[in-house]
């Protein structure tokens, strides 16, 4: 048997996304961003329930410890900017178990920026922004889309109050599975990724804003002005049905970041699965006073798939998982 | 049987769904920003050809079939079942019913090999080689002459198919046929 020791990618689409990679830095050196590197191992990990962490064993001066590999640089980018960063971004390689297929790989790159001071409607147009300076050919115009409203249009259902057994029915239909136990956050998921998220980014960017409160992960939550719901203060990217970018006006709250962890913890016991060390450093750095302000999290090698208009993000990775 | 889990979903793994025996086609991975995964997957049901399109919960399983593909020479027919035997040399012998021979039955030839599924060692479907040739037994006379171009008509082969020939073929003549589409490539 030969063993396939080829790159995942050509060798000219790697010179390519390094060229890109080049203008991500010269994007963010134009507006005074600068470019940090923290630590792909912390003591803490990402409770989020819907992330699977990798973690490893490694002697440190504390001894033999256990040690997480990051979801995102999050952490310790929130670190940074607490102790006075100012507006920072990094390119920085994060993992996430069981992620594998034409749009993930186990490992990948993260474009992660923070931009202290600065609110949701900044970051979006700076997002925007970074996008068309990557992309070959301007995408078109933004279309703000809220949640709400492509529920409406998109399934003719109210997200926020349709009944849990009238989602699970069409969940159920839409997937061909059983849905008769999910929880309501799980059929929206489910919903959003199979008849709403093939038809976003269609026609330009599309940016999906005002999820429900319960998706709020490390974002802020507000009342809807329009019809008082609590919904999140995040926002996400589409092109091409491709999600890009997660942005957030980050939780500053280091009570109300605690309680999150907790909550995602108890709900991850409930569900069989492993607890999460929780980041107590970053708890102490919220206490300590973290500027309000808003960060992004893009999908790099994403980005770079669709400028270079590959079908699948192992084309440009040196070597995706299952060759690496 | 393992069980099988989403993210060893590949193309050709055989899995059971609904009490029948599939191969996985294709597997994608979906999840939405930040919410639960799922996969989105591509079945062939083997026991009826038709290909179903599922979604899982990302990390649920489904338990293996228990299906094997072997080459095995197609024997005889005795009115009631038709009999195939292992190439392997151990001249094991299977029936097979006709509801699993299905559109096969047309295509066979004695001491040609046939790829056999077996399902809990039951056949359940028999593929023929992707071309066979198969001897005329019936078709209008051929006109002289007309070698190269024009017109085609329906010729009779030995194991009963029917194909659309070039109208210079003969009763006796060997052809080489493409049982997938059904289609006369060439005398043999």
């Amino acid at each position: 048997m030969t063993i396939d020791w080829r790159p995942t990618a050509e060798i000219d689409t790697l010179r390519e996304r390094a060229r890109l990679i080049g203008e991500v830095r010269a994007f963010f050196a134009e507006r005074g961003v600068w470019e940090v590197e923290t630590p792909v191992l912390g003591h803490g990990g990402s409770t989020d329930l819907h992330l699977a962490s990798l973690s490893c064993e490694a002697t440190t001066p504390a001894g033999r410890e256990r040690l997480w590999l990051q979801t995102s640089p999050e952490f310790h980018m929130k670190r940074l900017l607490a102790a006075g960063s100012g507006p920072i971004f990094q390119i920085a390689r994060s993992f996430r178990d069981g992620e594998v297929g034409r749009r993930h790989n186990l490992e990948f790159t993260m474009l992660e920026w923070y931009r202290p001071g600065l609110d949701l409607d900044g970051l979006i147009e700076e997002t925007g922004a970074l996008i068309r300076r990557v992309l070959p050919t301007d995408p078109g115009p933004t279309h703000r889309r809220r949640y709400r409203e492509l529920f409406r249009e998109t399934l003719a259902l109210d997200p926020f109050t349709e009944s849990l057994e009238a989602l699970r029915r069409l969940a159920a239909e839409k997937g061909g599975l059983d849905m008769a136990e999910a929880p309501r956050d799980d059929c929206l998921d489910l919903l959003m990724s199979l008849a709403i998220e093939p038809g976003l980014g269609r026609d330009g960017l599309d940016v999906v804003v005002d999820y429900p409160a319960s998706q709020a992960a490390l974002a802020r939550r507000h009342r809807d002005a329009e019809d008082g719901e609590w919904v999140a203060s995040r926002f996400e990217v589409y092109r091409d049905g491709l999600e890009l970018a997660n942005g957030y006006d980050e939780l500053t709250d280091g009570d109300e970041q605690r309680a999150r962890f907790a909550e995602d913890n108890a709900a991850r016991r409930a569900f069989g699965l492993p607890e999460v060390d929780v980041d107590q450093r970053l708890l102490a750095a919220l206490a300590a006073g973290m500027p309000e302000g808003s960060g992004v999290a893009l999908g790099l090698d994403r980005l770079i798939q669709l400028a270079l208009g590959k079908a699948s993000v192992a084309e440009v990775m040196a070597f995706a998982t299952p060759s690496a | 049987m393992a069980n099988y889990s989403t993210n060893e979903f590949k193309g050709g793994l055989k899995v059971m769904l609904d009490g029948d025996p599939c191969a996985i086609v294709e597997n994608e991975f979906v999840k939405p920003g930040k919410g639960q995964a799922f996969n989105r997957v591509k079945l062939r049901n083997l026991m009826t050809g038709r290909v179903w399109e599922r979604t899982f919960k990302s990390g649920e399983s489904l338990e293996g079939a228990d299906v094997l593909e072997l080459e095995m020479e197609y024997l005889y027919n005795d009115g009631e079942m038709w009999y195939f035997m292992l190439t392997d040399g151990s001249f094991e012998q299977y029936p097979v019913e006709k509801k699993a021979l299905g559109d096969t039955e047309k295509w066979l030839k004695e001491q040609v090999a046939y790829t056999v599924t077996l399902w809990n060692d039951n056949v359940i479907n028999v593929t023929p080689p992707n071309f066979i040739e198969l001897e005329v037994t019936e078709t209008d006379p051929g006109l002289k002459g007309d070698t190269a171009q024009g017109g085609s008509k329906p010729a009779t082969l030995s194991s009963g198919a029917v194909v659309r020939v070039p109208l210079f073929i003969n009763q006796g003549e060997v052809l080489k046929v493409d049982t997938r589409s059904g289609e006369y490539v060439s005398r043999a």
